[in-house]
């Protein structure tokens, strides 16, 4: 064991999957997108555009009109975490612009005029956030973002008001769901103002085991304060998760290795999967990756498998004709076997069985 | 010394207090001070109880009263709480009393620490500063320092001015 290190474990590295940092900005003396009509829309999105497309960021980079875009094509961007649900419902008057390497999104006229945000894969909070203050600081030379002295940035959302800055880190957190310690930490993280949510999947469900943590507060704590107390946080809750795996591998191997061997029964042969049975199986997939359980996978495979087996990233790429959701589940299900079924079979050796619960799940 | 609310009385009690960073004097007799219960003069805006010339703050908040409209987007406060969205920046103004116990409920505090535009960050300063220059006035107030309190008026005057200068581009700018 190492001693007293500040720094997070490179452990994280497969727990904290990606980090993302977003900005909410608005013009002076226009209404907010939500209680505009649509010339006020397009009038906002001329004087807004060009200027966001010239960022040198953007150098490569594209550009799309919300209404240019067909639905396939925003549920792609949807499914790459580039623009929101809600952006997706957008139409004449609002639009997107991203850079080249996909790490920096612009949304204008979603909820805010601008909603800029950077994401990158890994725990790097401040890097992410240097990348969309850069940005933020070469547009308000030319635009005239609304600001008060007293309440900051000026958000259609008061929730959004001050900073106007949202963070937040997708975390991968299988052991702790299996030991059933999520509950009891989502309601230490929420006594601490920051919100944890299930990435996918409705209310307290949590398809594939990832979640979302960010802050709530934007108003009175200023953007490094906010940072740092996120970053503590979620590497507080990656050593819980570090923990928790090695209780499991010391406490509960069978139950474990029962898990990642399961999944990986499943996903090498079967035909047909749902997107949600996916999600929960590659999850474990990866916990195994992460154990060392499969020589011949890597993380990002998993990782690569996830992303592609999301409905529209299936569907990208067949042609005019919608695939049926049958149809899906079947192109998943192969695309997912010609991955994790060509390594071999996971190596689960379970040391000695001496006072091992027999538990099952 | 006449009474301020009776005219009549001779005033014996006199109060001082700030209002929006200006001093407001009021003289009482004896009954109307008892009448008013303006016996502690750091009370809550005696000036606004006795003489009703205080903010709108700090008038009575159970007052029931027309419907807000912001003056700019001309959404309405019941089209606000509908939407859970306000409709442009100038809201928070217009808005400012219902959004007070709103955005201390959901946030740290209520006054914006993070980055400031580099365009307002003289505003900023110049906020700061008669924030600043309007505490020290209440001190001295209180203190019945009047000189000093003297003093900082004019300052703070002063400061008023070069901000206001800055909206209306017509009148005469002080310099720097
Ligand atoms: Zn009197
Ligand atoms: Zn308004």
């Amino acid at each position: 064991m190492t001693a007293g290190g500040e720094r997070p474990a490179p452990e994280t590295e497969g727990i904290v999957v990606t980090s993302r940092v977003r900005l909410a900005r608005n013009i002076e003396g226009f209404p907010f997108p939500g209680w505009s009509r649509k010339p006020e829309r397009l009038r906002v999105l001329e004087k807004i555009l060009p200027t966001v497309e010239a960022l040198p960021e953007m150098k490569g980079g594209a550009s799309h009109a919300m209404d240019a875009l067909a639905a396939l094509d925003k549920q792609v961007l949807v499914e790459k975490h580039l623009i929101s649900r809600e952006h997706a419902g957008k139409n004449v008057g609002s639009a997107v612009v991203i850079n080249r390497s996909e790490t920096l999104a612009v949304m204008l006229n979603e909820e805010d005029h601008l909603r800029m945000q950077a994401i990158r894969p890994g725990f790097c909070l401040e890097k992410v956030y240097a990348l969309v203050n850069e940005a933020d600081t070469r547009l308000e030379e030319a635009l005239p973002f609304a600001f008060s002295s007293k309440l900051g940035y000026l958000t259609a959302c008061p929730t959004n008001v001050g900073t106007g800055m949202r963070a937040s880190a997708m975390l991968h957190l299988p052991a702790l769901v299996l030991a059933d310690h999520m509950s009891k930490i989502i309601s230490a993280v929420n006594k601490l103002g920051l919100a944890v949510r299930g990435l996918y999947g409705e209310g307290t469900e949590a398809l594939g085991n990832l979640f979302q943590i960010s802050n709530q507060m934007t108003l009175g704590e200023r953007e490094a304060d906010i940072l740092g107390r996120l970053k503590n946080v979620v590497s507080e809750i990656a050593r819980h998760e570090i923990n928790a795996r090695a209780t499991l591998l010391e406490k509960s191997p069978r139950m474990l290795y029962d898990h990642i061997g399961r999944a990986y029964g499943v996903l090498a042969h079967a035909r047909v999967i749902s997107s949600k049975e996916g999600m929960n199986l590659l999850s474990m997939i990866h916990l195994g990756v992460a154990l060392g359980a499969f020589g011949r996978l890597a993380a990002e495979d998993v990782d690569r498998l996830f992303m592609e087996t999301q409905p529209a990233h299936l569907q990208r790429g067949r042609g005019r004709s919608r695939l049926s959701a049958e149809e899906r589940d079947a192109l998943r299900a192969d695309l997912i076997r010609s991955v994790v079924g060509r390594g071999e079979p996971p190596k689960l050796d379970i040391p000695p069985p001496t006072g091992e619960s027999p538990k099952t799940t | 010394m006449k009474c301020d609310m009776c005219k009549e009385g001779e005033a014996t009690v006199h109060l001082m207090q700030i209002v929006d960073g200006k001093i407001q004097k009021v003289d009482l007799c004896e009954a109307c001070a008892k009448a008013k219960r303006v016996t502690d003069p750091t009370a809550y805006s005696i000036a606004d109880m006795v003489l009703g010339m205080g903010t709108e703050a700090a008038a009575s908040p159970s007052r029931p009263k027309a419907e807000r409209r912001c003056p700019s987007c001309e959404m309405t406060l019941s089209d606000f709480r509908r939407a859970a969205r306000l409709g442009c920046p100038q809201c928070y103004e217009a808005f400012a009393e219902a959004l007070g116990p709103m955005l201390k409920g959901m946030h740290k505090g209520l006054q914006h620490v993070g980055k400031t535009p580099l365009s307002r960050k003289k505003e900023v300063l110049l906020e700061e500063r008669l924030r600043l220059l309007r505490q020290q006035l209440q001190a001295a107030v209180k203190a019945e320092n009047f000189e000093a309190a003297v003093r900082l008026r004019d300052q703070i005057k002063a400061l008023e001015g070069q901000k206001d200068s800055k909206t209306p581009p017509t009148r005469e700018d002080p310099g720097p």
